[in-house]
């Protein structure tokens, strides 16, 4: 029988899947028509602020329902940035979607939903969980891609998600099913051992399972070469879900993936580590150069996020408690950097509709100097110029590949981090020195609070880095080899 | 925590003005900020009677800041007697600007917005002084760098004050280019930014020697003259002196705040709280005294045909800063430091008596459209009098005198036994002396007295100023009168080592403080007669002989021509630097900006976008493709480790 | 032991032909028909493995529900499967090659037969002895199980919620039958009672 501890470690989940439930039934039966969708959007920022708050009453570490779900500081950090950056693109979807009048309650539902799957996965510590956490997840994911249905890019999106994410299910649990039948468990603890025992180092099977595995949660979060949907997805999808899908689902694949790495695999990491390493750098390089090229700003977006993936997977392949510390620090400066640039992305707006053409930005600086200038802070900061937090994020993952003596992958890094500076700059450049295009129509508030927020943290992250950084300390200490 | 209630005062009164400043009104946002800075005050002169006196010392940490293998560091308050002199400096200058501001300023629509200005900049000056590690001082030396670019350019309506701004920025960011290179040098050294440890570790850096440009240079009279490249721009020092005398644009109590008092000795107060690495590079305080001497002359020539009023006075706080930096630079640290201290209180009260003139004058700078103004401006006139008493160091040798009397003859004392060659630094500053008491009276004579130039209206309608801007010039009088004769004991006398304690550093041996009570019985008169004999040729020039400058500036037009426009300086400047650094970018986004920039993501730079097109070309946008492009991906990484045999040959 | 064996490999090669007609078929009715039958096979599986309530689980669910939804769906939409064959055609040599690659090289990991040696001994749940399988399954199901069943759960949950969000229409302009509300309805709203003039008419 599992206990009652086992359900409080659960609790935030538990009050996240219940505020789901409740959220729809008060959206079918108590929202009265005229604010259904503000008043669910609410309701469901409440609902993950309890979840936040539950989470913040955990301490140490357990591991309950037959190990399959852990809870410990490592996963309390990823889970409280997963719900800032749920709550977030809640909060920017408000204005965008009434416009779009795609402005329905189903969406904080299914972010909601979406969120329990990705607090599943970080706590994963067995391959079912781990399954059952990214599908549901994903399948969430899938529906809000093709939220606006009667939008043709969107209805595209959604399917092409689907079916390519179909396929990377599939894969993923034929590796589970290849792990399993080599190693006769589903826990990775037992996993563990199996990889540490004499011989696995040779052990195919294992070696199979663990790629088929991997490339399944590659797709997740879009490492290259299994990175394809992402462009076409994040230009197809509405904007406040591409701000969603670029944040939070994001950090839970990345934390899963540095989780199942080396909860479950220690004993194969030089095995892993090569693997890492090739998606890391393939991901830093097309990130970089196939960004140069375009003119859709969300498309843009979408290969800027390839190379971050990159970079973070920089700070795994260090295989140390340094390296997850600077994946740490990099996911939490990410989360915001791109909340807040999407938060930029939605005030492109002019009176008959959004816009997304970089040369839309031109002269922004003369028509919205505030606007111009946060842009150009969390460009520069996305790109890694100091002092703007970017610069910390990246430098935490390099220092950490040096210190594993991964000279050549941080030397890459570098050399793509300056490349990709390049089509940051050319969107400042646009924005401060081209003839001026009228000027965008005004900022929804709650977009705007984000926009701003954003832009003080990668201004003045450099004040105050201390606590940011000893929490990632602090909850590097969970995961060891 | 009576430390960090100073640093954090103002802070506060700064966010409560800037933020609510609008909501609230201009005269609360006037008495918050001005009653949170006396109390500041207040409390500086309790930690000064307890650090100097009583022998505290502390290290306040605030809160920990950036912690990452071998950097760790805090925010933390460093209270010594040097920091609890430069607290008193700041505080107590930066109350009495704010209050006299509230006289100054009160035609201005936007003067939430200017205390707001004045107290964060009095927060970041603070932060300065009181930082424990390099990277704190180095925020705060921005902060002051900022607050200074926005209030110089607090009149952001006229272009001069623009220009000015910009250009205060630019030339610091050359001086701060060199500080930060600096503090990146002694971190590499030292492993550390906190003062301690890097005072410390300076020691066994002796000798040693690094690359840096191609060369072979002994790496602390590198980092030293690196951060003493800093201590230049912030401290307008000659080449990067430029800034300053434009600054001047600003209103008149930032005049006084920031480019008299407080931030431009900065850079002495660096050199000083340094000085146990700057001991230890010899040649860096060579240069040290050269680059000091030159200035302290310099500054003094151009300040003797200037016209504007604001000008002449920033001329001599640039020729000041010289002798300070020629005092860090002999050793003798403390009579660098004892001449900030004086030096606030009448370069203040000049700068506030100065303002008062331009107040009472409807905002008149020219010295020559002015005159016999002793009559309607009667306390001002005194006050100036006694400003120009104290900075000309008028006293009776070996008995006492005004404030400059004390700190500067200290300071030429020093020179001399500092032992230059040709004892230049000596004579160099004995001349600068005597041309400061030619320019300060050349100053109160063209304005106060003979007949005045003024037209009549603005003359029959100059009045004296309201009290609330008075009362600020009697407390600087005081401190211009009596701040030399109480502190000359503590500062550089008989109670040196219980004063200072470990605050500043001496290399053993050098014992300058010695020396300079051993040189001859001529050397401390002779400030003293380069001071009277500039007194009596102004008497003669501007009193007697009114005829005379005119004739003067004739004869020798070429001189006075070259010293009216400064030597120069802005020419060559615009020559050297603007002009090219305007084609370039001209170049860079006209020319460069269609032809590479542009071109390049159009599509012109090959290699870069072969690639680009390639990926994008996979871009297809069929389902299956993508599919396809996984698969391959994972039958890459399959058959890797297939033929590796698992990888397990590592 | 020898019949099992005989009925093992009927069921896995029947299996294994039906998934690969299930591609191959021109017409997707016969590819649903195929599936179904591939279904058929794979729960003869199960009853070979004693496990009797997956078995019929698979065939009322999977046969009895999905499969029939795929062709009742397949029957209604007009897929031209010609023209995506077209591109499959195209496809084909480099799709064969990859595809036959990592076919060798699973069939190649079997090869290697390193297959956990007692993977029945490490099971996390052992078959209970003396007990049905369905009353073995409905004894961890809610209690070892139950994070992963609210997780299924959920799964579902979300499922019909997307289904719901992406397909449900409410047309403007359609009047719609409320139950509740005629059920609701009594006669003080629906009856009015009015006194009539004589010789006014209403």
């Amino acid at each position: 029988m599992p206990e009652t501890t086992s359900f409080a470690a659960a609790l935030p989940e538990i009050i996240l899947a219940a505020g789901a439930m409740g959220l729809l039934m008060l959206g079918a039966f108590g929202f009265s028509d005229g604010e259904k969708s503000d008043r669910a959007g609410w309701t469901a920022i409440l609902i993950l602020f309890a979840a936040g708050v539950a989470l913040l009453g955990q301490t140490g570490t357990e591991r309950v329902f037959n190990d399959a779900f852990i809870s410990d500081p490592f996963a309390r950090f990823v889970k409280l940035l997963v719900l800032a950056g749920s709550a977030t693109a809640i909060l920017l979807s408000f204005d965008d979607l009434r416009r779009a009048k795609a402005d329905r309650y189903e969406l904080p539902v299914l972010i909601l939903l979406a969120t329990v799957g990705m607090l599943m996965m970080v706590s994963a510590g067995d391959l079912l969980a781990l399954y059952l956490g990214l599908e549901l997840q994903s399948l969430a994911l899938y529906v809000l891609a093709a939220f606006r249905r009667d939008d043709v890019r969107s209805s595209e999106a959604g399917m092409k998600y689907f079916v390519l994410g179909a396929l990377s299910s599939g894969m993923l649990l034929y590796g589970a099913s290849l792990l399993y039948g080599f190693s006769g468990t589903t826990s990775f603890a037992g996993l563990a051992q199996a990889a540490s025992a004499p011989g696995a180092a040779t052990n195919l099977g294992l070696i199979a399972g663990l790629v088929f595995l991997l490339v399944g949660l590659a797709f997740k979060i879009s490492a290259v070469p299994f990175h394809m949907w992402t462009p076409d997805v994040y230009e197809g999808a509405p904007t406040p879900v591409t701000a969603f899908f670029a944040a939070a689902p994001k950090l839970a694949a990345m934390a899963l993936l540095a989780r199942v790495l080396f909860d479950g695999f220690g004993g194969l990491f030089v095995q892993w580590q090569k693997i890492v390493i090739f998606i890391a750098i393939a991901s830093m390089l097309l990130g970089a150069f196939a960004a140069i090229g375009q003119t859709n700003i969300k498309r843009l977006m979408a290969y800027s996020s390839i190379g971050h993936v990159g970079f973070a997977l920089v700070g795994v392949a260090a295989g140390s408690a340094a390296g997850i510390e600077g994946l740490l620090i990099y996911l939490a400066i990410y989360l915001v950097m791109t909340l807040g640039a999407f938060a930029c992305i939605l005030a492109m707006r002019r009176e008959n509709g959004p816009v997304e053409e970089i040369d839309e930005l031109a002269g922004l600086a003369e028509t919205n100097l505030p606007m111009a200038f946060i842009l150009a802070m969390l460009l520069l900061s996305l790109a890694g110029v100091p002092p703007l937090a970017g610069f910390f994020a990246k430098f935490y993952v390099f220092a950490a590949a040096m210190k594993a003596e991964l000279y050549g992958l941080a030397i890459i890094g570098m050399l793509t981090s300056v490349v990709s500076l390049f089509y940051y700059l050319r969107i400042v450049k646009v924005m401060f020195f081209d003839d001026a295009k009228p000027g965008f129509s005004a900022t929804a508030p709650y977009v705007r609070f984000v926009m701003i927020a954003a832009g003080l943290f990668v201004l003045l992250y450099a004040v105050y880095p201390a606590p940011l950084v000893e929490a990632a300390t602090a909850a590097a200490k969970s995961l060891s080899l | 925590m009576i430390y960090a209630a100073i640093v954090l005062l103002p802070l506060l009164g700064a966010l409560i003005a800037g933020l609510f400043g609008r909501l609230l009104g201009p005269r609360p946002s006037e008495l918050i900020t001005t009653s949170l800075l006396v109390v500041a005050a207040v409390l500086s002169w309790i930690v000064f009677v307890r650090v100097g006196f009583d022998g505290e010392t502390a290290r306040v940490p605030l809160f920990r800041w950036i912690t990452s293998g071998e950097l760790d560091t805090a925010w933390a308050l460093r209270i010594d007697t040097l920091t609890a002199v430069m607290l008193v400096v700041v505080t107590t200058v930066s109350a009495l600007v704010h209050l006299y501001s509230i006289g100054y300023m009160h035609e201005d629509d936007s003067r939430p917005r200017f205390f707001a200005y004045l107290s964060l900049f009095t927060f970041a000056m603070l932060a300065l002084v009181t930082s424990d590690n390099l990277l704190q001082m180095f925020f705060g030396w921005e902060g002051v760098g900022l607050a200074s670019y926005l209030l110089i350019g607090f009149w952001y309506k006229k272009p001069e004050a623009n220009a000015a701004a910009i250009k205060a920025f630019v030339v610091n960011r050359v001086g701060d280019f060199g500080f930060s290179l600096g503090i990146f040098g002694l971190f590499a050294m030292t492993n550390s930014i906190n003062l301690d440890a890097v005072f410390a570790a300076a020691p066994s850096l002796v000798g040693k020697s690094m690359s840096f440009l191609g060369y072979e240079v002994d790496v602390l009279t590198l980092l030293a003259l690196l951060l003493f490249m800093g201590a230049m721009g912030k401290s307008a020092q000659f080449l990067l002196h430029t800034w300053l005398p434009d600054a001047m644009e600003g209103p008149t109590p930032v005049s006084a705040l920031i480019h008299a008092a407080t931030m431009v000795t900065a850079g002495v107060f660096m050199v000083a709280r340094l000085s146990p690495i700057f001991e230890l590079a010899p040649t860096a305080l060579e240069v040290v005294v050269l680059i000091g001497t030159i200035t302290a002359f310099f500054a003094a020539t151009v300040g003797l045909v200037q016209n504007d009023i604001k000008r002449v006075i920033a001329y001599s706080t640039c020729s000041q800063l010289g002798y300070m930096f020629v005092a860090c630079g002999v050793g003798a640290y403390s009579a660098g430091i004892f001449h900030l201290f004086t030096h606030a209180f009448f370069k203040a009260l000049l700068f506030l008596g100065a303002g008062s003139v331009i107040h009472g004058m409807h905002h008149e700078q020219d010295m020559r459209r002015m005159g016999g103004l002793a009559k309607k401006l009667p306390i001002t006139w005194i006050m100036m009098l006694i400003g120009t008493l104290a900075l000309t160091g008028v006293g009776i040798p070996h008995v006492g005198g005004f404030a400059g009397f004390h700190s500067k003859d200290a300071i030429i004392e020093a020179a001399y036994a500092g032992h230059t060659p040709g004892n230049f630094a000596f004579w160099v500053l004995v001349i600068a002396a005597f041309m400061t008491s030619f320019y300060s009276w050349r100053l109160i004579f063209l304005t106060f007295h003979g007949e005045t130039r003024a037209d009549h209206h603005t003359y029959d309608h100059a009045h004296e100023s309201p009290w609330v801007m008075l009362i600020p010039l009697f407390v600087l009088a005081t401190g211009a009168v009596f701040a030399g004769i109480a502190f000359h004991h503590y500062f550089i006398g008989e109670g040196y080592s219980e004063f200072w304690k470990a605050a500043l550093f001496e290399a053993p041996g050098k014992d300058i403080r010695h020396h300079m009570h051993e040189v001859p019985g001529w050397v401390p008169l002779a400030p003293t007669v380069a001071m009277l004999t500039g007194l009596a040729l102004a008497v003669v020039y501007y009193i007697l002989a009114p005829w005379l400058p005119a004739a003067t500036a004739s004869a020798f037009r070429p001189v006075y021509l070259f010293l009216l426009n400064k030597w120069y300086f802005d020419e060559l400047y615009n020559l050297i630097f603007v002009r090219p650094a305007f084609a370039i970018g001209r170049l860079l986004w006209k020319g460069v900006d269609g032809a590479v920039i542009d071109g390049t993501i159009d599509g012109t730079a090959k290699s870069v976008l072969w690639g680009t097109g390639r990926i994008i070309k996979l871009q297809t946008g069929y389902v299956y493709h993508y599919a396809f492009a996984m698969l391959i991906g994972v039958a890459a990484i399959l058959t890797y480790f297939i033929l590796a045999g698992g990888g397990g040959a590592q | 032991m020898a019949l099992t064996a005989i009925f093992f490999y009927l069921f896995s090669t029947l299996a294994l032909a039906s998934g690969a007609a299930v591609i191959v078929a021109k017409n997707p009715v016969h590819a649903v028909l195929f599936l179904i039958l591939a279904f058929f096979n794979a729960a003869g599986l199960f009853i070979l493995l004693n496990a009797e309530f997956l078995a019929m689980l698979l065939i009322i669910v999977y046969v009895g529900a999905v499969a029939v939804l795929f062709l009742f769906v397949v029957m209604m939409l007009d897929v031209d499967f010609a023209e995506l064959r077209a591109g499959f055609i195209k496809n084909a040599p480099v799709g064969l090659l990859v595809g036959g690659v990592v076919l060798a090289e699973l069939i190649a990991l079997l090869g290697a037969r390193v297959i956990a040696p007692t993977p029945a001994s490490s099971v996390a749940s052992p078959i209970p002895q003396g007990v049905t399988n369905t009353e073995a399954l409905g004894q961890i199901l809610y209690t070892k199980y139950i994070y992963f069943f609210q997780g299924a759960g959920l799964v579902l949950l979300v499922a019909m919620v997307g289904a719901i969000v992406l397909t449900l229409r409410h047309k403007e302009g359609v009047k719609r039958q409320s139950i509740a509300a005629q059920v609701a309805r009594g006669p003080k709203t629906a009856v009015e009672l009015v006194k009539v003039k004589p010789g006014q008419g209403l």
